[in-house]
């Protein structure tokens, strides 16, 4: 059942997207963002749609930091690296995620709930130091206001 | 009777709890909520501001917990009685101080609101445009000065007179709204604000060398920004503004939204075309020039945001009234940005010619620490450290060359006196490492033996030998990269290492090192006293 929904994401982004020019990134927007990642199983699929050899399609999803081969977890927090949030203590910000999560970047908790990313600038260099919870942007964080948030999310799931 | 009231829907503003502002607004029943985009005093976001019969009133940093005690003091009545007032929002010094043209709009508008936009000067620029000869619009872009906002700074006017001579039957337009640069905003801010300004520069590109299809390239992390342009749009289409036969001229021109997938390497211009094709973002070597040969092998004109933007502007008030503005060859304004450790970050436009210090003072208004500013970096995570005895440059294209320096995108990025220098050069090789697209050597394997180099410097192992190598490294990646990532990696790197020398002794002692806790460190175990004669020894050698 879950093998044939995911079957049916892929067909329906190449479907929706075959026609486009240069079609593959909408396409691999479209399965990351309904299925958290591209399953490799269906590599082949976008390939053969889009009249491209498996390599070349591997290559463009290994390249990308928003392609996915692996699914993550269900919330995706971004910590914000960058220039202007270093200046507004954003390592501080860095190395208190890390530790209330108990996880590196590029990992997810133990339970599959949070993964871990970095992100070089949201743009919101006006209101460092930064950090991105799923959708949403937060600006101005602090060491407390980032574990609150954690705590919050954590209470979402229960 | 209604009472306007407008509430920023930028990302930054939304960051810090503009949504939560405005749906308790919203609540109450004299308010017409309006969303604006901001007006960059990001310090003050979220900014309410109010329509008096004076103009508009605001109020700021304006949190949830504010709005009962504003509307108690008299917010719909433009009241200045509570602590949060700011009087009017153009006369507050930050603002009224800028020589605002590209963002003459941003945050006074509704953004998608069209007929707001045309209120405002707005499609102007395209309807005179029309009835000049393409020849014509070409000569008034070259005659504007302007020169691409993206950080190159190559003069608009012949990359278009380029691609308008080409022949071709398939011509694009390509925005590169791939804002990676850290400390930059004023794309997303101008696509937030005011969407239409880039969708009808767009189109006099279009109209002026004869494409038909154009594409935003957007960076993945601008969600607000892509729900705004995409509307926007519609709304143009809808309008014939964009589409079949725009507004009767005979032209047809399609724009379409396409999302980048956080890769900063494609914001060079080349790399971009690859992605935009659904390739690796991988950059091609140059010639033949994306004017000649540029997405799909098609001739292409592919500027920023800002740069397509201006020509709005430019179409609108003439040429001569933008190069009217600026010193040398830097015409017209420059929206600077100012982020990191300053008390007052926002968006700064203003002419070429201000000095760095005027920005970091007079606007920024010093550090938001109230520790000393000890190091600035301009232009983006490509650009240089410039100390204290720098920040007296004028701020244009080739007065920062001339010191090294990078203007870039605009960027200003303040650091205060807690700053580990060598932490920042380390971390420059780092972002280098991890956003090099591979294709070339001195970039790909250069950057990741330069944190290395780096590391083994902060240990004091071998420590002259290590830093010739590191400087050796820097000349390779500065003349054998094809583009700018590996090209100018070196010079924060190597401005770091220049000015402030002293950090390279500090040990790395984990992430949240701060410079005074390894200067205590550092002197609590003889260090620093060792670090001083090795420089003096350094010094007299040389």
């Amino acid at each position: 059942m879950i093998a044939n929904t995911k079957q049916q994401a892929v067909l329906h982004a190449i479907d929706e997207s075959k026609h486009l020019e240069g079609a593959l990134l909408p396409i691999l927007h479209q399965i990351q963002h309904a299925l958290g990642h591209i399953p490799s199983e269906h590599v082949s699929d976008i390939a053969e749609a889009l009249n491209l050899s498996r390599a070349e399609v591997h290559g463009v999803i290994t390249f990308y930091h928003s392609f996915k081969s692996k699914p993550q977890g269900k919330h995706i927090i971004e910590v914000c690296r960058a220039e202007s949030c270093q200046a507004k203590g954003g390592r501080a910000i860095e190395a208190a995620v890390k530790a209330k999560l108990g996880v590196d970047f590029e990992e997810t908790t133990d339970d599959g709930e949070i993964t871990l990313e970095p992100v070089y600038c949201l743009g919101n260099c006006g209101c460092s130091p930064a950090i991105k919870i799923n959708s949403q942007i937060y600006g101005r964080v602090t060491k407390e206001s980032v574990t609150d948030l954690i705590d919050s999310l954590k209470a979402e799931q229960h | 009777m209604t009472i306007k009231v407008f509430v920023p829907q930028d990302s930054s503003a939304i960051s810090v709890g503009a949504d939560q502002v405005a749906a308790k607004l919203q609540a109450v029943d004299e308010i017409e909520l309006i969303r604006n985009g901001s007006r960059g005093l990001f310090w003050l976001e979220p900014m309410v501001e109010v329509q008096t019969a004076e103009g508009r009133v605001a109020y700021g940093p304006v949190s949830c917990a504010d709005v009962d005690s504003l509307l108690a003091s008299g917010l719909l009545n433009g009241a200045q009685t509570h602590p949060l007032s700011l009087g009017l929002t153009e006369e507050i010094p930050f603002l009224k101080k800028q020589q605002r043209l590209t963002f003459k709009r941003a945050g006074i508008i509704d953004p998608t609101n069209l007929d707001d936009y045309i209120e405002h000067g707005g499609y102007k620029g395209l309807r005179r445009a029309i009835t000049m000869s393409t020849q014509e619009c070409v000569n008034e872009v070259k005659a504007s000065g302007l020169r691409g906002r993206g950080g190159a700074a190559f003069p608009t006017g012949i990359k278009w007179q380029t691609v308008h001579d080409t022949p071709g039957e398939k011509k694009y337009i390509v925005c590169n709204a791939d804002e990676g640069d850290s400390g930059t905003y004023a794309d997303r801010l101008q696509m937030e604000a005011d969407p239409y300004g880039l969708i009808e520069g767009m189109t006099i590109a279009a109209i002026t060398v004869g494409a038909d299809k154009g594409y935003i390239y957007l960076r993945e992390e601008y969600p607000h920004a892509h729900l705004r342009l995409n509307e926007a749009i519609s709304k143009a289409l809808d309008a014939n503004l964009l589409g079949d036969n725009v507004l009767g001229s005979g032209h047809n021109f399609d724009l379409e939204v396409r999302l980048g997938a956080k890769s900063y390497i494609c914001g060079e211009e080349t790399a971009l075309l690859e992605s935009l094709e659904g390739k690796r973002g991988v950059v091609r070597a140059k010639p033949p020039l994306p004017a000649i040969e540029g997405l799909f092998g098609k001739p292409t004109v592919v500027n920023n945001v800002l740069s397509l933007s201006t020509i709005s502007i430019i179409f609108e008030q003439g040429a001569q009234a933008y190069a009217s503005f600026g010193m040398g060859r830097s015409r017209g304004t420059m929206p600077f940005q100012l982020a990191g450790n300053l008390k007052h970050c926002g968006l700064v436009e203003l002419a070429f010619g201000v000095t760095l210090n005027g920005l970091l003072n007079d606007f920024g208004g010093g550090s938001a620490s109230n520790k000393p500013l000890r190091a600035i970096q301009c232009g983006g995570p490509l650009g240089t450290y410039l100390p204290e005895s720098q920040w007296d440059i004028e701020m244009d294209y080739e007065a920062m060359a001339g010191i090294g320096g990078v203007l870039g995108h605009g960027g200003v990025v303040a650091f205060d006196s807690s700053v580990n220098m060598s932490e920042q050069a380390r971390f420059s090789m780092e972002f280098c490492a991890e956003e090099s697209c591979g294709k070339c050597t001195p970039c790909r394997i250069g950057a990741t033996r330069g944190f290395e180099t780096i590391d083994k410097v902060r240990a004091n192992i071998d420590r002259e030998a290590n830093i010739g190598l590191l400087k050796s490294l820097c000349n390779t990646m500065e003349g054998g990269s094809l583009c700018a990532m590996g090209g100018m990696t070196p010079y924060p790197v190597k401005s770091a290492l220049e000015h402030f020398n002293e950090d390279f002794f500090l040990p790395a002692v984990g992430d949240s090192t701060t410079a005074e806790d390894a200067h205590a460190n550092a002197s609590s175990s003889g260090i620093i006293e060792i670090s001083i004669d090795s420089i003096k020894k350094a010094g007299t050698s040389s």
